[in-house]
């Protein structure tokens, strides 16, 4: 255990590791922060309830604390944490824009917030009425002929357009095992394949980042379900032989999958649909506002072409022809259920509203300005840091930093930004030692800048102070943290001494 | 609105240091046939009044769970708990709320630790040795229960109770298929898996038994005696647990589970309509590294202190892509931190407080309906918050009548177990007084 110990304002010193205690070194027993009412019912003894080899005669060793030490406890780690509110977050592929706040008032409103699931569909007619204009709306910004709103998140709704290409192969007599992706396809993708009882198989890029159309042709075949591609793509370019990959794909029978990671640089400029995507997912936490709350919740709503539709999970979100809205099971060839109840409700409110506060011009403004504010970093650093591929570039770009006679890495640099109140970029995917930079559409220009006098600083040192880079971050709570021991002896639950 | 800030000015002087004439030009990797084809014709944009009064509109049609509009007594794996102001207020602060996944660990100690805090609590809920930091929901954490089963026995047929909530089944067939696993219904006898089903259903090839305890009727199952039939036969024990239940009942470990899958819901999350909700998972050591989805843990750093990073990431998608255990790339973060902080607030004996109340209220509740002519107790067993009650007049008459007195009085299980077809499911949660239960009781005897 750490021997380091730093003084208090009393003189007295304290283990350093409690500077930050756990919430299970905090409190004592009989401490509280919750008060309910004493029963009005008569008290039942659980021995007498349940039997009493059944019941647990003291329960689980939960901490015990008062309100003002667990309001300090967590005001104080929310302190100890980056976030867009706070930090310049240009995170390439995870598209951290501003989360506006009359989202968060949206889904917070009773009418929403104090719904129950299974509460009868008259009682509840604004949220259906608000799922299916987001449905209609998601089908307009995609071009595809139905959305369901049911999946999770964008892995879960990868899986849901996979599980139903599989369908419709399997509806046509035929069982494709074969999935491809390219080889700079976000983890996901093949990950995907292998949940849903398919082969990944990877397409090389070529060196300008863009699908290798020749190996594509070698590889697609009649065993092939799929391809999944993201467009514009994870190295930050427009892939414009999309047209041309969708015929190659479309003539043996497969079908063509997007990854609408990238889908904030397509608003409202061009429709997957378009391109003959066949199926996609949304990102609702990336393309429409909905806040990453440090990990989740997202939304992963799939739109689909005509011939996939009958596959879509059960329950749909339908308007009756009484003018009613309610959920339909009835699609007897649905892939059935991807997650409980309906989908992730508040999530899907917060979406709503967005789309519904910027309209189809505000949404086209936002890829706008998003590629706008990508290609100006790129042309403001590209002097000092080398960039692979060729502009224009989409709504992020990558740099791979070399700099001669110097062993300084991505991840010194990454480190070295969060000194300078920024959090870093991606890094080393989806080639080696790159950072991948989106700074997505929010962000002002002065805040632009600022990156850039940042990178370029970091630049400076790199070639006449190294060591102050190589040893970053300089300014947190804790210095570089060694995860290389967290894996070789995992320890991930505090237990009582 | 409006949400960008960068200027007409400022976007002329972007242009020039880009060295590119127009916004257009950026997107010339498009073609001009796809572009002219991409104009999103939705209505324009609202002021933010205007967006404010759709809203209240579209969220005024909605009866929402509250003492003037509607008693809920619905459940079903989703429930009206109570919880403490204060954790919404914590849990809500921005950076809670705006953070991304804590990749980068120093810039996230205070998350990481949370999501440590939460993995503990879990633990010792459920007993378990380990436990990840959250899955989408109970139906998800099931389903990945199963795969850590499917994998660690290297068998492919999973036996599971049709006691279990129906979309955790449902969720389980989907993906099952999909993977070519034999999923297994076990039949019901009385409310409670039938063990008997059971004996005769394992063989050498089953990979896990999968229960749920409290079980979707509210009735605790006999998990010690279900463990030891699936041990005999070399498959794993996946309880599905319900938290609340934890604090005053023997915990999945104790009952001899190997894996205690379930939902946090009732620990400070709002019913929101069903989402987001927080699966959580847990299980014995041996499986650590078979557990998909993110795991925090404690190191150092570079000085010795203590300090929390993400772990054990090899067995994500990002790094081992199709080798990965599971495709999920996220917890429910914020989720994980509103159960972590609600948990905290309430303390050990706030939770037996809540788990105490729900005993009492939903056997007064229980014992009132009983009483009446015309409704009965399905079932005879003990149970946990909620109950199924034969109705002699049709069940969508009886909750209709109910619905118009302002009670959400039950969920109707026909539509899911057709031999239920005249039962509905009534939840009893520590929110709901004595005059609103004796409320139900009147409703129901009027109709």
């Amino acid at each position: 255990m750490a021997t380091n110990t730093t003084a208090s304002p009393t003189g007295t010193r304290l283990p350093r590791d409690e500077d930050h205690p756990l919430i299970f070194e905090r409190g004592a027993a009989g401490a509280s922060a919750a008060w309910l009412p004493p029963s009005d019912v008569p008290c039942v003894d659980p021995a007498f309830a349940f039997g009493e080899d059944a019941v647990d005669t003291a329960g689980p060793e939960i901490p015990e604390i008062g309100e003002m030490d667990l309001v300090r406890h967590y005001t104080r780690l929310a302190q100890r944490l980056f976030s867009v509110d706070a930090n310049f977050y240009p995170l390439g592929s995870c598209t951290m824009k501003y989360n506006p706040r009359v989202n968060e008032r949206a889904a917070a409103m009773p009418g929403f917030a104090r719904l129950h699931p299974y509460q009868d569909e008259a009682d509840v007619q604004g949220i259906l009425e608000l799922f299916h204009r987001l449905r209609l709306a998601l089908q307009e910004i995609s071009g595809l002929a139905e959305v369901t709103l049911q999946p999770a998140a964008g892995a879960q709704g990868e899986m849901t357009g996979l599980m139903i290409i599989n369908a419709y192969h399997r509806s046509r007599g035929e069982n494709r095992v074969k999935v491809l992706t390219p080889d700079s396809a976000h983890g996901t993708n093949p990950a995907t394949c292998t949940i849903c009882g398919r082969q990944a198989c990877t397409v090389k890029s070529g060196a300008d980042g863009r699908v290798d159309l020749k190996d594509l042709r070698d590889q697609v075949d009649e065993q092939t379900a799929a391809l999944m591609i993201t467009n514009p793509n994870t190295v930050g370019v427009f892939d414009e032989q999309i047209a041309e990959i969708a015929k190659i794909v479309h003539a043996r029978g497969a079908q063509l999958y997007l990854d609408g990671a990238n889908m904030n640089a397509l608003l409202g400029i061009a429709k997957p649909a378009s391109f003959g995507v066949d199926a996609m997912h949304f990102n609702t936490h990336k393309t429409f506002s909905t806040p990453h709350g440090g990990g989740g919740p997202g939304a992963g709503p799939v739109g689909v072409a005509e011939h996939l539709r009958p596959f879509l999970p059960v329950p749909q979100i339908v308007r009756r022809e009484n003018g009613t809205y309610g959920w339909d099971e009835d699609r007897p060839k649905s892939i059935g259920k991807v997650r409980s109840f309906y989908g992730q409700s508040g999530v899907l409110v917060r979406a709503y509203t967005y789309i519904r506060a910027l309209g189809g011009d505000g949404l086209r403004d936002v890829a706008e300005k998003a590629v706008l504010s990508a290609n100006y970093l790129a042309a403001r650093l590209r002097h000092r840091f080398e960039m692979p591929f060729p502009p224009p570039y989409a709504h992020e770009f990558i740099m791979v930093p070399r700099f001669a006679g110097s062993d300084v890495t991505e991840t010194d640099i990454a480190k070295r930004l969060i000194d300078f109140g920024i959090h870093p970029p991606t890094m080393s995917w989806p080639i080696h030692h790159c950072l991948m930079v989106e700074p997505t559409e929010t962000e002002s220009l002065d805040t632009l800048d600022r990156f850039v006098a940042a990178m370029l600083t970091i630049a400076d040192e790199i070639e006449n102070d190294p060591e102050r880079v190589r040893t970053a971050p300089h300014t947190q709570p804790v210095r570089r943290v060694d995860e290389v021991s967290a894996a070789r002896k995992p320890n991930v639950r505090w237990r009582p001494q | 609105m409006r949400y960008t800030q960068i200027t007409q000015e400022q976007t002329s002087r972007m242009l020039t240091a880009i060295g590119a004439a127009s916004v257009d030009e950026l997107f010339k990797g498009i073609s001009h046939e796809h572009r002219a084809r991409g104009a999103i014709k939705l209505p324009g944009g609202l002021s933010e009044p205007e967006l404010m009064a759709e809203l209240e509109s579209l969220s005024g049609r909605n009866k929402a769970c509250s003492d003037d509009e509607m008693v809920c007594f619905l459940g079903g794996g989703v429930y009206d708990h109570f919880s403490p102001t204060v954790v919404n207020d914590l849990a809500m602060q921005s950076a809670f709320l705006t953070a991304y996944t804590p990749y980068q660990a120093e810039a996230s100690q205070g998350l990481l630790q949370l999501f440590y805090e939460f993995q503990t609590l879990v633990c010792q809920l459920t007993g378990m040795d380990v436990a990840n930091a959250s899955l989408y929901e109970h139906a998800s954490a099931v389903a990945e229960a199963v795969q850590i089963a499917c994998a660690a026995t290297k068998r492919r047929r999973v036996l599971m109770s049709r006691a279990i909530h129906p979309d955790a089944y449902r969720v389980a067939q989907t993906q099952t298929y999909e993977q070519d696993l034999e999923l297994v219904p076990l039949p019901i006898d009385g409310g409670v898996t039938d063990a008997g089903a059971l004996g005769a259903a394992l063989n050498e090839e089953t990979a896990a038994v999968v229960v749920q305890s409290p079980n979707f009727f509210g009735q605790i199952e006999s998990v010690a005696e279900l463990a030891d039939l699936a041990h005999g036969a070399g498959a794993l024990l996946i309880q599905s647990a319900d938290p609340i239940s934890c604090a005053i009942l023997k915990r999945p470990a104790t009952l001899g589970a190997d894996i205690a899958a379930g939902e946090a819901q009732p620990l400070g999350i709002p019913m929101a309509y069903g989402g987001p909700l927080c699966g959580f998972l847990a299980c014995r050591e041996a499986h650590l590294r078979r557990m998909p989805g993110r795991i925090v843990g404690m190191t150092r750093d570079a000085d010795g202190k203590r300090a929390f990073c993400l772990t054990l990431q090899t067995r994500e998608q990002h790094i081992r892509r199709e080798r990965a255990t599971s495709n999920i790339c996220t917890n429910q973060g914020l989720l994980a931190t509103r159960v972590t902080i609600h948990t905290a607030a309430m303390g050990r004996s706030g939770l037996r407080q809540v788990a105490q109340l729900c005993v009492n209220k939903s056997r007064y509740a229980a014992a009132r309906i009983a009483e009446l002519d015309g409704y009965r107790l399905k079932f005879a067993g003990p149970f946990f918050r909620e109950f199924v009650v034969q109705s002699d007049r049709p069940v969508r008459n009886v909750l209709d009548h109910c619905q118009g007195r302002g009670i959400a009085a039950g969920v109707p299980l026909g539509g899911w177990f057709p031999e239920l077809k005249d039962c509905f499911l009534i939840a009893v949660t520590e929110k709901r007084s004595r005059l609103q239960i004796d409320a139900l009781a009147d409703a129901l005897k009027s109709v």
